[in-house]
């Protein structure tokens, strides 16, 4: 069981070479929660933008004396128009995630700290992270980032996750990370879900490299994490084609899917470093 | 006990038990292995996969193989077996051990006296009083029953002899009283074998124990046509054998060498082979015996006397001008007698000097020029014999007429006399018998021999002396005069029939052996040998070394005739009046012929059985089975992966190669060791206090080294010349101990491989205090039959500009503990010549492979831990002196061995001037 302190200190520590990332605010006029994304038009924000005349409707307050002292009008100072994005990240925190072989870390540490490390970068850029399901709504700063990763350090005792769109804003972005190797179905219904709200997003996908390869022999019972799902085979090697094609098969759907509603898909094995996954979804976040 | 071969079992019952296998291989078989449960997420895309092969469900063959034999040795281990499970010999009452101890038991003699102890301390158990015999040495009065332990006592003392029993009948048939008897046999066959077997059953019960062995036996070399035919025999005859014959003898400077080695093939189903040897006259002259290679016997020896020996006689006549008229050439009859037994050489006489022929004839040759008259004397002093026939030339001549001539026996009366002749009175005379001190003393005279001419001896004061055989009116007919070591005899007739019938006749022949001019045979007969006396100069022992053998009583001559060696004839070298016998164990008739026991003689091996309890071998072997089943299992249900894997593949690895690993790692650590830095060795002798001291010594010098010069040596090594490499050692130092073994062949030739690749071994006898070099100590023998077999080169005295006297330090002295300059190292090139104004000659181009000397540097040498010498040398200041310049010499030796000729170059002689000072 990872502590929340450590969570965060190794996310931070994954997020430190990075540079700030500013993910693309598109059309989110209903979201109208101040950023720090330039909207090249005057509103509300901090940049300065223009000096405008003062207009009758301006109150007193708003003139900028230093500005209108220098002519006979008054001036008024705008400022840029400002908005921040908002991401939800579902981590699938199911028993299936505990699973690791060899010296590489558990696939739910891996994803953990993936997704704590894309959220502390996304809010190091002003945006506002959040968690689905209604866990975590979007908010800024670093109380959220702690709270989030605390909720994440959390355990759930099913043996697949499934993710839902509850809580996702219209037009927000979110990141699904999860081995997918449950139903695909909830997957489906949830990316199509979030097609229709006009969110867009990434799907991660943390494999074990063992599960990558499939080297078994010899006769073995293969069950769940929790126990809940058996097989057993007489001949486990005479498994692995069969294995490995329906893996694929699996890879294809879910990269189909993401294709149809315009999100990413990646598959990020845990002994394959975690930065590489990372950078991935940033490029995608950044993404149009 | 119940047992199958050699294998008994304590309790047999439990064997039933491996009836039930069959059982546990169904059982065993049905039950397939368990399954490993494995969390894995991937389950969900697994779900309705199904096996598409049919998998047999079933444990493999080879593992249930593998554990049915682990459950047998479990069961056949728990039943204790015993291999050669020994009954208690049975038997009260007196018990006589006999040993044939022959010459043919000799190489397994050791063997035979472990199973005698081993019978010994049977005896001891069931309290019996024993008598241990050796039937070739019988003891003088009763049997000597003893207990036991004494005669464990005394059975270090017991050897074989180098004859067969020839008189075990008589004396067993003199002892009384019921006795079991325990047989040793040789395995050979002889006369009485089977007397004494019926003897020894009327008193009691016989057990025969004895072990088929190939006996080898080389049979007297004869000379015929030309080459020396050498010959063996075995026994059993089997398979085809390649063997060696060599032949043994004293080089010129007196040093035993091989002189020739031929190779000899027993061809299948054949008892006997031999091969012509050939050989040059003067290496054949010098043979004393013939061995098989590597066989140790007496049997495996022949000696040589005076019949191989075939002497050089020289033949010069007068006149040689009668072309055609073979019968009347002087030298006509002399070859006749001669060829079969002697090698003739013709030539002029100064030529013929030259080849030193043991004899010189000149028949019927009168005057010698001065020159040559001198140089025949002089061959004579040393030891040749000349023969001269008288004839016309010489009657006619002044030679010895008035002063008695050197190369003459007697003074000659002018003209000579003819008697029977037409123009002449009287009858042709005879011969009249010969006196007993005369060398033709026994011969018989034939009837027929009549001499009708003549020369004449002219009355002397010492002419009776030297007549040795004389006409029936008392006319000198052979006179003979000894000159140093050499003789003079003159035949006072021709050597052709013209003058008497003497050379038709049988007596020319037999007077020609007598005089040793010819050869004789090998055994004389009967009535040349009867009232001689012959003293044995050396024995043969059963194991076929030469002992000296001049403490034995002497041997009537009449004994050599039977011929059959016996305590009182003992095989060896015997020494006549002016000839050798040699007796050997085997003749030229003998026949070796295993013995055939009858059927109701129990005949056992002489190996000492033990018992082995196999129990802990068997239960340890299902145990080893067991640990390979776990490992097997695992592989077969998948679980051999990870950590695991590597487990088992460790303990694979040291199941199987353990042993060998271990070698090779010694082996590398050996070499790293000795090849990582310089390091000086010394052959281990087997003596720990030689060895120790040789490797102080090298440790002593290896600092001296270290602090004087650029050589910085590791610590000296021990060499064990058989298992050890030896190219690693630039220099090993040997020395010699009278105990220690020769080295086998392989490492002979490992030996040889070092000294041709330009290593160098110091032989050191130790024993220069005692001893000059080439004398007889124990260690210089040791030495030389060491060095038999090494490839060494010429040897010389250190010359005084030897590369040694000045590769490091200048020196001429070489002392070590003992300071002797008998240094001896690889002789200079003949051709090598001192140019003028150099201080030394142009030398070897090379390291001399060896030094051979007797200071004992090692002691010199040796320091202990601290660094101070182990051993004093000499006295006092002087003694420290010594000291230094052991280890100056030292330190040569090895610069000598490092930078080869080095100093040689000339380009050193200004510096060399200038520090010798001249």
């Amino acid at each position: 069981m990872t502590a929340p302190l450590n969570l965060r200190a190794d996310a931070e520590g994954l997020a430190a070479p990075m540079p700030a990332l500013l993910a693309e605010a598109e059309h989110l006029a209903n979201t109208v929660l101040l950023g720090e994304h330039g909207r090249r038009r005057a509103g509300t924000g901090d940049a300065f933008w223009q000096y405008r005349p003062a207009q009758p409707t301006d109150p007193a307050r708003s003139i900028d004396w230093r500005r209108s002292a220098r002519s006979d009008a008054n001036f008024v100072q705008d400022k840029e128009w400002q908005i921040a994005q908002s991401i939800l990240l579902w981590v699938d925190q199911s028993a299936a995630m505990e699973f690791q072989s060899n010296e590489n870390p558990t696939k739910s540490r891996r994803a953990r700290m993936l997704g704590l490390a894309i959220a502390i970068l996304l809010n190091r850029g002003g945006e506002r992270v959040g968690l689905t399901g209604l866990r975590l709504p979007p908010r800024r700063g670093d109380g959220q980032i702690m709270q989030m990763a605390q909720i994440l350090c959390q355990e759930a005792n099913t043996d697949y996750g499934s993710p839902n769109s509850q809580g996702m804003l219209p037009h927000s972005r979110a990141v699904l990370i999860s081995d997918f190797l449950g139903d695909i179905s909830a997957v489906e219904d949830t990316l199509l879900e979030a097609a229709e709200r006009g969110v867009r997003g990434a799907l991660l996908q943390v494999l074990d490299p063992q599960e990558e390869e499939f080297p078994f022999e010899g006769r073995t019972v293969f069950h769940s994490m929790t126990g809940a799902i058996e097989h057993e085979t007489l001949r486990a090697g005479g498994l692995k084609q069969r294995y490995l094609q329906r893996l694929a098969e699996r890879k294809d759907r879910l990269a189909q899917l993401a294709r149809t509603t315009g999100w990413q898909f990646q598959t990020h094995h845990t002994g394959q470093p975690a930065t590489t996954a990372l950078l991935w979804l940033y490029r995608a976040l950044e993404r149009r | 006990m119940w047992s199958i071969g050699p294998i008994g079992f304590t309790a047999p019952w439990l064997l039933v038990a491996l009836g039930a296998l069959p059982l546990l291989w169904v059982l065993l078989r049905a039950v397939p292995p368990a399954p490993i449960r494995r969390r894995f997420p991937g389950v969900a895309l697994l779900l309705g996969l199904t096996d598409d092969e049919s998998q047999s469900d079933r444990t493999p063959w080879w593992l249930l193989l593998l554990r049915m034999l682990a459950v047998a040795a479990m069961i056949i281990g728990f039943a204790g077996p015993v291999l050669n499970p020994q009954t208690a010999r049975e038997g009260r009452g007196d018990l006589v051990i006999a040993i044939d101890a022959t010459w043919a038991g000799a190489s397994g003699w050791q063997s035979q006296i472990d199973r005698v102890s081993s019978l010994l301390n049977e005896a001891a158990i069931a309290d019996r009083r024993v008598a241990v015999v050796a039937l070739s040495n019988l003891p003088d009065d009763a049997l000597p029953f003893a207990a036991p332990a004494d005669w464990q006592n005394r059975l270090p003392n017991l050897h074989p002899s180098a004859w067969q029993p020839s008189s075990a009948i008589d004396y067993f048939a003199a002892q009384q009283g019921q006795f079991e008897t325990y047989w040793i046999s040789d395995g050979i066959d002889y006369p009485e074998r089977a007397d004494l077997l019926a003897a020894f059953e009327a008193a009691g019960s016989v057990t025969v124990f004895q072990t088929p062995r190939s006996i080898l036996a080389v049979r007297p070399a004869r000379y015929e046509d030309g080459q020396v035919i050498v010959a063996a025999t075995r026994t059993p005859t089997g398979a085809a054998l390649d063997t060696q014959i060599t032949a043994i003898g004293l080089d010129p400077s007196g040093v035993e060498r091989q002189l020739a080695t031929v190779p000899i093939r027993f061809e299948t189903g054949a008892a006997d082979a031999e091969t012509p040897m050939i050989l040059p006259p003067e290496l054949r002259n010098r043979i004393t015996r013939f061995e098989i290679s590597g066989a140790r016997s007496a049997g495996a020896v022949s000696l040589t006397d005076d019949a191989l020996k075939r002497r050089e006689v020289a033949l010069i006549a007068g006149s040689d001008s009668r072309e055609g008229l073979e019968l009347l050439s002087p030298l006509y009859y002399l070859r006749e007698a001669l060829s079969p037994t002697a090698d003739l050489i013709d030539g002029t006489l100064s030529d013929l000097l030259l080849a030193n022929p043991d004899v010189i004839i000149l028949a019927d040759v009168a005057t010698l020029s001065e020159a040559e008259a001198d140089a025949v004397d002089d061959w004579i002093a040393a030891g040749g014999m000349l023969l001269r026939f008288a004839g016309p030339r010489l009657a006619a001549s002044d030679t010895g007429r008035n002063t008695e001539d050197p190369l003459l026996p007697v003074r000659l009366r002018s003209g000579g006399r003819t008697v029977g002749g037409a123009m002449s009175w009287g009858e042709p005379k005879s011969l009249a018998p010969f006196d007993n001190d005369s060398p033709f003393f026994g011969l018989a005279i034939p009837d027929d021999v009549t001499v009708s001419s003549q020369v004449m001896a002219q009355p002397d004061p010492t002419l009776a002396d030297r007549v040795i055989a004389q006409l029936a009116d008392g006319t000198p007919l052979v006179t003979r005069k000894l000159v140093g070591e050499g003789q003079v005899v003159l035949f006072h007739v021709t050597a052709n029939a013209e003058w008497s019938t003497l050379p038709l006749s049988g007596l020319f022949v037999q007077m020609l052996e007598r005089l040793a001019v010819s050869t004789r045979p090998a055994i004389p007969d009967l009535t040349e040998l009867a009232g001689t006396t012959w003293l044995p100069s050396k024995t043969l022992d059963a194991y076929g070394n030469l002992q000296d053998g001049s403490a034995l009583p002497g041997v009537a001559g009449e004994v050599f005739s039977t011929a059959m060696p016996s305590s009182d004839l003992q095989p060896g070298l015997y020494m006549g009046e002016d000839r050798q016998l040699a007796v050997n164990v085997i003749s030229a008739e003998t026949v070796l012929s295993p013995i055939s026991w009858p059927q109701r003689i129990t005949v056992e091996g002489l190996t000492v059985l033990r018992e082995t309890a196999m129990k802990g071998w068997l239960l340890s072997l299902a145990v080893l089975l067991m640990l390979v089943d776990v490992i097997a299992s695992l592989a077969v249900g998948g679980r051999l992966r990870g950590p695991r894997a590597d487990v088992a593949a460790l303990l694979g690895l040291l199941l199987l190669s353990a042993p060998e690993a271990q070698a090779q790692v010694e082996a590398d650590v050996f070499a790293l060791q000795a090849t990582s830095q310089v390091v000086l060795g010394h052959v281990l002798t087997g003596d720990p206090q030689t060895d120790e001291i040789a490797e102080a010594g090298l440790l002593g010098l290896s600092q001296t080294l270290f602090r004087r010069t650029s050589i910085e040596p590791a610590a000296p090594i021990g060499v064990d010349l058989e298992t050890d490499e030896l190219a690693f050692f630039p220099f090993l130092y040997w020395p010699m101990t009278s105990s220690q073994s020769l080295p086998s062949s392989e490492a002979y030739a490992k030996l040889n491989r070092y000294l041709r690749g330009g290593g160098m071994i110091m032989f050191d006898t130790r024993d220069a205090d005692t001893a000059g070099f080439g004398s007889g100590s124990p260690e210089g023998r040791k030495l030389q039959a060491i060095a038999r077999s090494l490839d060494i080169p010429a040897l010389e005295p250190i010359p005084s500009d030897h590369v040694l006297t000045r590769s490091f330090y200048l020196l001429q002295n070489f002392p070590g503990r003992y300071n002797s300059r008998d240094v001896w190292v690889e002789a200079a090139p003949i051709d090598a010549a001192q140019v003028e104004g150099m201080p030394f000659r142009n030398l070897n181009d090379g390291v001399t492979p060896v030094i051979i000397g007797g200071n004992d540097w090692a002691a010199a040498w040796a320091v202990n831990a601290n660094g101070t010498p182990m051993l004093p040398v000499g006295r006092g200041m002087s003694g420290e002196r010594q000291r230094e310049i052991a280890l100056r010499f030292g330190v040569n030796v090895i610069m000598h061995v490092l930078t080869g000729n080095y100093k040689s170059d000339q380009v050193h002689v200004p510096d060399l001037l200038d520090r010798l000072g001249q």
